[in-house]
């Protein structure tokens, strides 16, 4: 019983890691296409979201200094 | 978030130009080559340089009309902004023009009319700082204000027209025009061209805020 268990444990595995050598393995690809453009793409749409989260965070600081100026 | 509507709109804008505008096609030309994308990015400069200028100087004239000093603080702060974008738009098209023509700058009506505008704002800053009295300041400004926008379309728009220029759109050079003609540029620069300007009403809106607060806050104490 416990060798067939094992036979059956070690096929098991080994189709596993027949499967992996047959195919390629595939992960977002699109960042890694020869001319890697959506790395520049991402990195520019990075920057611009930081510059933009800084111009709302300025525009609620002010919005508040404005609210408490009106209260006084 | 009702009114900040707009400020949505620049900011998709924007971001749809940057990544519409290193994906989508363009058309393949010599010696632009994928230089061409910088129209997206360096022309949406002056376009917002423009038009945050042309708000200067609108309120300038509402000033002398209507003497009202916070029309001046509009002027003032859209001639601060709109100078950010025409430095801006200075630098971009001078490292293009490294890479196309060969040189950081050369002496071509377009680029030298755009240099001798800057000086003329900043001229514009030199006399606002010398005068302290607030009314004679922002009357004195105002005036010089008109007579700074009409140059600025006297040697960016009218003067490349007149004479040969290597800059796409002036003389007898019809770059843009080509370019200007493609269909699959034209969804990327038009919405570049809003984006940009709004981003630049953003930035002016937040200027003008807070010069507002500095003033109450100055005449309070």
């Amino acid at each position: 019983m416990k060798k067939l268990l094992s036979i059956i444990v070690l096929l098991l595995i080994s189709s596993v890691i027949f499967a992996q050598a047959a195919q390629p393995v595939e992960m977002a690809e699109g960042m890694f296409q020869s001319g890697k453009i959506y790395v520049v793409v991402t990195v520019l749409s990075v920057i611009f979201l930081g510059i933009t989260g800084y111009l709302i965070s300025i525009d609620r600081k002010i919005s508040k200094m404005e609210k408490e100026l009106e209260k006084k | 978030m009702k009114k900040n509507w707009w400020k949505i709109i620049a900011f998709v804008f924007v971001l749809y130009t940057i990544i519409a505008g290193f994906l989508f096609k363009v058309p393949a030309q010599p010696i632009l080559h994928e230089s061409i994308r910088n129209l997206y990015f360096h022309v949406p400069m002056w376009f917002s340089m423009m038009t945050i200028l042309f708000v200067s100087v609108w309120h300038s004239i509402k000033y002398l009309s209507k003497s009202n000093i916070e029309s001046d603080i509009v002027a003032s702060r859209a001639a601060h902004t709109g100078m950010l974008f025409g430095a801006l738009g200075l630098v971009t098209g001078s490292i293009w023009a490294r890479y196309t023509w060969g040189a950081w700058w050369v002496a071509d009506t377009k680029l030298n009319g755009a240099a001798i505008t800057t000086l003329i704002y900043t001229a514009y800053f030199i006399l606002r700082g010398s005068i302290d009295e607030e009314q004679k300041r922002a009357r004195i400004a105002a005036v010089y204000n008109i007579f700074a926008y009409v140059m600025l379309i006297v040697f960016l728009m009218i003067l490349p027209r007149m004479s040969d220029s290597l800059h796409p759109g002036n003389g007898g050079n019809p770059g843009f025009n080509k370019y200007d003609l493609d269909s699959n540029m034209r969804v990327v620069f038009y919405p570049a061209v809003i984006g940009w300007i709004l981003l630049g009403v953003w930035i002016l809106s937040l200027q003008i805020r807070f010069e507002k607060i500095k003033r109450k806050i100055y005449l309070r104490d």
